[in-house]
């Protein structure tokens, strides 16, 4: 599989509420897919379903246990979504820091000017 | 406290990527931050970046025209095209980087007030997938290129000193 058609898997992968719900259940540990199913109002099969998306998006493997089959998350994949998502945290985290207070100064001068403008009009001054 | 200050990043599709920020602003501010190149100069841009190029023609059909400026003094500029502004709670607008034609995005800007805070989401939706990855590789060739500038750096140094 490419680099590219990795990345569009997993973000297909991760495009569904379940399939977020489960990774996050994984990532604090393997389970079964009797486990997996339990917090959800959906049948067993439509979480096989999910399970079988995220596994062929490489998000998740099964574990040795024969009987059990635990489904655990693996990092990688996710890994490398996310790196692509931190550029633009990085541009825009450092755009929105200067902006807020850029933001704090215009509300302090809009303050003044409205104040002042009060004054004015009080002293009887045309505006 | 309403979330202020922190930055939430999710991919709804594969082609979408969605940012959501709120400021301690009434969005009337927030919005004329966006829109007012004499403010748009002194916050766009990452850290160690400044707005060296700021044009504005803050109006449907109208353009923008940005150049960022590094801390090493690499140059990256960015154009658009205003599509629809709906002050102070809406904007969506096209861009494209001037390093990679065809990387065309539509980006939709939605101010939500309340108690004296704003609440900005930003949606950037790429044309495509491909666009989407030529920006992925765009980081990453922005790395490599930065190690190749130093290492010619470095043997231009060398030379001098030989």
């Amino acid at each position: 599989m490419t680099h590219s058609e990795q990345l569009d898997r997993t973000f297909a992968a991760l495009a569904d509420p379940t399939r977020r719900a489960i990774l996050t259940r994984l990532a604090s540990g393997e389970a079964s897919v009797n486990d997996l199913a339990k917090p959800f109002s959906i049948s067993q099969p439509a979480i096989s379903k999910h399970l079988k998306v995220l596994e062929r998006a490489g998000l998740i493997s099964r574990g040795r246990d024969a009987q059990r089959r635990p489904r655990r998350i693996e990092a990688k994949p996710l890994a490398d979504a996310n790196s692509w998502l931190e550029r633009y945290r990085q541009f825009w985290e450092g755009s929105f820091q200067r902006l807020d207070d850029l933001l704090d100064e215009l509300k302090i001068r809009e303050k003044k000017t409205k104040k002042h403008g009060r004054a004015k009009r009080a002293r009887g001054e045309q505006r | 406290m309403n979330n202020t200050g922190t930055l939430k990043v999710t991919t709804p599709t594969d082609r979408e990527v969605v940012m959501t920020r709120v400021f301690d602003a009434p969005r009337r501010l927030v919005f004329e931050a966006f829109s007012k190149p004499e403010l748009l100069k002194r916050w766009f841009g990452p850290r160690g970046w400044s707005l060296v190029v700021c044009e504005v023609d803050f109006r449907v059909g109208g353009g923008f025209r940005f150049v960022l400026r590094g801390p090493d003094g690499r140059e990256m500029g960015m154009r658009g095209v205003y599509r629809e502004i709906v002050p102070p709670e809406r904007s969506v607008h096209m861009e494209s980087f001037d390093d990679y034609p065809g990387s065309d995005s539509q980006v939709t800007g939605v101010f939500v007030e309340q108690g004296g805070k704003t609440t900005l989401t930003t949606t950037v939706l790429y044309s495509s997938k491909e666009v989407r990855d030529i920006v992925l590789k765009s980081g990453m060739e922005h790395g490599a290129a930065e190690s190749y500038d130093r290492l010619a750096e470095l043997l231009a140094s060398e030379k001098a000193a030989a």
